[in-house]
């Protein structure tokens, strides 16, 4: 439990972040990352895929091999890749001396809103041409579906032997990721925790389709643009792919080998709507922040960033926007952001990926925008909204990151500057 | 098929699921196992896309026959040499 205050807690039940590696539509790194958000750079383009057409997506260029033999990432899934490379990094980043650490005590966290339906497509697709006879169904097909094979692959190319999982929680899974690791370290299941989330969400149709019919899925004459949370004119999603893992470790194991530590998990919560497949519940979200606040034992006030799920439909704004009204409407430096306007939505991969965006201000003092917003929607103007241009803040303490999703799972993390 | 078609085939469908591999100094007479990195998922590999191109049918019992070059291509020899090469 963090309901105790953090400073009253034993360094054992602190858990810092000591290494991020992730890959994101318009940055392979934590520092390319944050230089796009900086600079309103994009990392949505031109996209098409099988039977829905052409379209738009956040599409990753990160170098599959840097860390994979061809034969792996051809026998493994798209979101294996993303893993493993962002795994790799992220223990690079950490600087632990991985050659000696036991991998017996690592553990792998991986939230996903999905996993199997790329390869499941893929599988089907080709069957087609064989007039549907099963004999010339692949044996790949299981261990590439099976749900924990993004986490599993990230075990098989590191050699680590310790619990390997993911986490199924719609959008919410970067942050569930992130969750589960901390918890696992506090129940001294494993020293080192990789957690985060991943998407290999662009490769199957079934989402854009799904969203299509939804009328939730976005579309815009430059690719660029046609990601934007709270502006008037937004129409919808843009489907992305990506991952983020970060190395977790307890505070007392961080400072004896003398880590860097880009901060310290100091609430968190997840709970459920109940009220409904798709449409999010505001109160119930508002409720999660509270939860998240209390447990960190914070006021509203305090936090510096927060970092929105808004997904750039219409109703899942306004609906976030008033919940977050609840919490912070009274709050004068409290600044809001939204990276999805810059990459789309990363799905599994969402909380992890924009929470990394904005640890970044610990260091530079300055809150990323949420950009492509030409005529804010009144309903979502929200007090502190940094819009379009980045800011500079005071020295920022408090990050609080929102990830909601489908079937009403909400997930709220703060981190604080260490 | 030919032999030598029937062996370039082989290499062709090696090349795929061994992509890291070196094929130009592969020995025809040794074990596939003891030159290439191959496990029983990349032999079932072979066995589909034998059926896939050629609707050619391995039998488990059979798969003993796909060791080396040599000898998968003399086991396929009577199966595939009424086929035209694509």
């Amino acid at each position: 439990m963090i309901a105790t205050p953090r400073q009253n807690l034993p360094d054992s039940q602190r858990i810092v972040i000591t290494g991020i590696g992730l890959t994101a539509p318009n940055g392979n790194d934590w520092k390319e990352f944050r230089e796009s958000l900086l600079n309103g750079r994009s990392g949505v383009s031109d996209y098409e895929i099988r039977y829905v057409g052409k379209t738009l997506a956040g599409i990753c260029d990160f170098d599959v091999k840097r860390y994979q033999s061809k034969k792996d990432a051809r026998r493994g899934t798209r979101a294996g890749s993303v893993g493993v490379y962002s795994a790799n990094e992220a223990v690079k980043h950490s600087g632990l001396d991985w050659e000696n650490v036991d991998k017996s005590r690592v553990g792998i966290y991986v939230g996903v809103t999905e996993h199997g339906n790329v390869e499941t497509e893929n599988e089907i697709y080709e069957l087609k041409g064989f007039d549907y006879d099963t004999q010339f169904w692949s044996h790949h097909h299981n261990p590439r579906t099976v749900a924990n094979n993004p986490a599993g692959e990230v075990a098989l190319n590191m050699g680590i032997t310790g619990p390997h999982y993911t986490i199924g929680a719609a959008c919410a899974a970067g942050n569930a990721g992130l969750i589960q690791g901390a918890q696992m370290l506090r129940l001294d299941e494993c020293d080192v925790a990789l957690a985060g989330g991943v998407s290999e969400s662009i490769h199957t149709f079934g989402i854009f389709a799904s969203f299509k019919s939804q009328g939730a899925l976005a579309s815009h004459a430059d690719p660029t643009k046609a990601s934007r949370p709270f502006d008037k004119q937004r129409n919808g999603i843009v489907v992305a792919e990506g991952g983020c893992l970060y190395v977790l470790e307890r505070l007392g194991d961080a400072k004896r080998r003398g880590a860097t530590i880009y901060g310290e998990l100091v609430g968190y919560a997840i709970n459920t709507d109940a009220t409904d497949f798709v449409l999010p519940n505001p109160e119930r979200q508002a409720e999660c922040v509270q939860l998240a606040l209390r447990r960190a034992g914070l006021a509203a006030e305090q936090i510096d960033i927060v970092s929105t799920h808004a997904t750039g439909t219409g109703l899942g704004d306004i609906q976030e926007c008033s919940a977050l009204r609840s919490v912070f409407g009274d709050c004068t430096k409290t600044y809001v952001n939204n990276a999805k306007s810059f990459i789309g939505h990363a799905m599994g991969a969402a909380g992890a990926l924009e929470l990394a965006g904005n640890l970044a201000a610990f260091d530079d003092g300055v809150c990323h925008a949420t950009i492509n917003v030409d005529e804010l929607d009144p309903e979502c103007d929200l007090p502190g909204l940094v819009l379009n241009e980045p800011r500079e803040i005071e020295k920022p303490k408090y990050v609080l990151n929102n990830s909601f999703g489908m079937l009403g799972i909400n997930s709220v993390v703060i981190i604080e500057r260490f | 098929m030919t032999p030598a078609e029937i062996r370039d085939e082989i290499l062709d469908i090696l090349e795929d699921i061994a992509p890291d591999e070196d094929l130009g100094d592969l020995k025809d007479e040794v074990a596939f196992r003891e030159q290439l990195e191959l496990d029983s998922m990349d032999f079932l590999d072979i066995v589909m896309e034998l059926r896939k191109r050629h609707r050619v049918q391995v039998p488990e019992e059979d798969y003993g026959q796909l060791a080396s070059m040599q000898s998968t291509v003399t086991y396929l020899t009577p199966l595939m040499k009424d086929l035209q090469k694509a």
